[in-house]
């Protein structure tokens, strides 16, 4: 009878917090209208680009679109569900963490499902209409295949941000300050991850593909889709591999995650 | 004795004195401060050179010396000019704290102006070398040599600071009016990043766009300090862009003071 208490437990939680950032409802649809906002005036970048060229790194406007579209779906549902982890410290200092270990459910667990902001939803909506737009204006094939990759590769892309955004934050159990240095990964990785690898050095593409497998969020799928070779020489089934890598980098992350954890001993306040 | 606006500028200067040493303490966040912001310049200059490329080698007028230039001094100036959140005034509205502040015997606009002053100083020699230094041994500099542009640098630089600040003064007010600020400081943060030329150069925007970015105080805040630095302006045109960073920084802090009035006497019609 263990498992459904569990259940139950997170899913009470799930909802009182769904409940409370519902409550103010004007706040609420401002802060998901903004959201919505963000990711069109972000997109501004891209745009301003293509007014100046034709094409970024052997891409075309559609193209590129197409990898912004699958980056910012990812990560927006990663920064939807696991996104205030790097808020760590704050509970670590407060003493907040502390409490967290003191409850018969996974601290991870409660971390993640006390704090996500639903705002967000505003981001992975914009996110799946960039997505869809973009899809049609480019060039595919389209074969089963190709369709269940472009259905798989945001919720891959997700789970890679979310075990980036779950590795790096485990540092906030050693260091109260400094935590900015985790958003080179996350941040960074979302902005790297929203162009074509192309118009990178050799030594940034093989550290964000094979190190931090940002490539496989976007890059990597979008070649795969558009039925083109990776213009370096990497193999084809590279392109097709985000399900899998997406998996053992979520496992990875849970083991660092738990030795962060084992090793953690309070502020002593 | 001294003379009355000396009086009235010692105690500015000593809190600015205090932001700075204030935001000096914390040496480790600024370490992962400049890390980031020159992972992210990596990032942006890759994908401008890669612009230029495909453009036959110049863009917008920036060749790709020119283009680092603009990306290791805009990414610098990222703390400086405080591009991101900063909700440290709307928090003390929230609180209540306000009213202490306000009961003080100096200008309060004044006292956040200088204390910023002061961590605009320390953010200088922390955030903006390190990346400054890193472009130009890894990627080369374009380096400015027009005689009217260096010299009115650093004007351009503490107006830019001025401008940033009053804007950032104005969105935090809007606490008075507001439960929550959040959404308004992000949206404000996005806006003036992207319009201000942060994330690529203003001349690489459409017309209309430029046009629009023109009509915000945002440029003032980056891309005229960059214009500056990166050849974009010599001579008159230098000497013409910088008057229009004072103009907008004297618009934003007097748009200050009267949202300001109009909140304090919200504050006391309110009964505190």
């Amino acid at each position: 009878m263990a498992e459904p208490t569990v259940a139950a437990a997170y899913r009470q939680i799930v909802r009182s917090r769904v409940a409370a950032q519902a409550s103010y409802r004007t706040s609420f649809a401002v802060e998901v209208v903004s959201q919505v906002f963000i990711v069109l005036v972000e997109f501004v970048e891209v745009y301003a680009v293509f007014h100046q060229v034709d094409d970024l790194g052997g891409f075309d406007f559609a193209e590129v679109s197409l990898i912004y579209g699958l980056s910012v779906l990812s990560f927006g549902i990663a920064d939807l569900v696991v996104g205030h982890l790097d808020q760590l410290p704050f509970y670590v200092r407060t003493g907040t963490f502390d409490a967290l270990l003191l409850r018969p459910l996974s601290p991870l667990g409660q971390l993640v499902t006390s704090d996500f902001s639903l705002r967000r939803l505003g981001r992975v909506g914009t996110g799946i209409a960039v997505l869809a737009v973009a899809l049609v204006a480019v060039d595919v094939d389209w074969t089963p295949a190709r369709v269940l990759l472009a259905v798989v590769t945001p919720l891959a892309g997700a789970v890679i941000f979310s075990a980036i955004f779950v590795a790096t934050s485990t540092i906030g159990f050693w260091v109260v300050e400094g935590m900015e240095f985790t958003n080179a990964f996350t941040y960074g990785g979302n902005y790297l991850s929203s162009f074509p690898f192309t118009v990178f050095g050799t030594a940034i593409r093989r550290f964000f593909t094979f190190v931090l497998p940002i490539g496989f969020v976007a890059y990597l799928p979008t070649l795969a889709l558009l039925g083109r070779p990776e213009p370096f020489g990497w193999p084809d089934w590279l392109s097709w591999s985000s399900l899998p890598v997406a998996a053992v980098a979520g496992w990875l992350s849970l083991l660092i995650w738990r030795t962060g954890l084992r090793r953690y001993v309070g502020t002593g306040s | 004795m001294p003379s009355a606006p000396a009086a009235a500028l010692s105690p500015a200067v000593a809190l600015a004195t205090a932001g700075f040493r204030r935001w000096s303490t914390y040496r480790l966040a600024a370490l992962a401060g400049v890390f980031t912001n020159t992972v992210f310049g990596v990032i942006k200059l890759s994908i401008l050179l890669a612009v230029a490329e495909s453009a036959g080698g110049t863009v917008a007028g920036y060749d790709a010396a020119s283009l680092s230039t603009y990306t290791w001094v805009s990414q610098g100036l990222i703390a400086v000019v405080m591009i991101f959140s900063w909700t440290e005034l709307a928090d003390r509205v929230r609180t209540g704290d306000i009213a202490v502040d306000l009961a003080r015997p100096i200008d309060l606009q004044l006292a956040w102006l200088a204390a910023d002053l002061g961590r605009a100083a320390w953010s200088l020699l922390s955030r903006a070398l390190v990346p400054l230094v890193f472009g130009a041994v890894v990627y080369g500099l374009y380096v400015p040599s027009d005689p009217t542009a260096l010299a009115l640098l650093p004007v351009s630089l503490l107006l830019a600071v001025v401008v940033s600040f009053g804007c950032r003064f104005v969105v935090n007010l809007t606490a008075f009016w507001l439960v929550e600020v959040r959404g308004v400081v992000l949206l404000y943060v996005l806006v003036s990043g992207v319009l201000g030329g942060h994330l690529v150069p203003v001349h690489f925007f459409p017309d209309w766009l430029q046009a629009v970015a023109y009509a915000t105080p945002f440029p003032a805040m980056v891309q005229t300090p960059v214009d500056l630095v990166t050849g974009q302006a010599e001579g008159t045109e230098a000497a013409g862009l910088v008057a229009a960073q004072a103009a907008w920084a004297v618009g934003v802090l007097l748009l200050g003071r009267v949202v300001l009035g109009r909140a304090t006497r919200k504050l006391v019609l309110q009964g505190g």
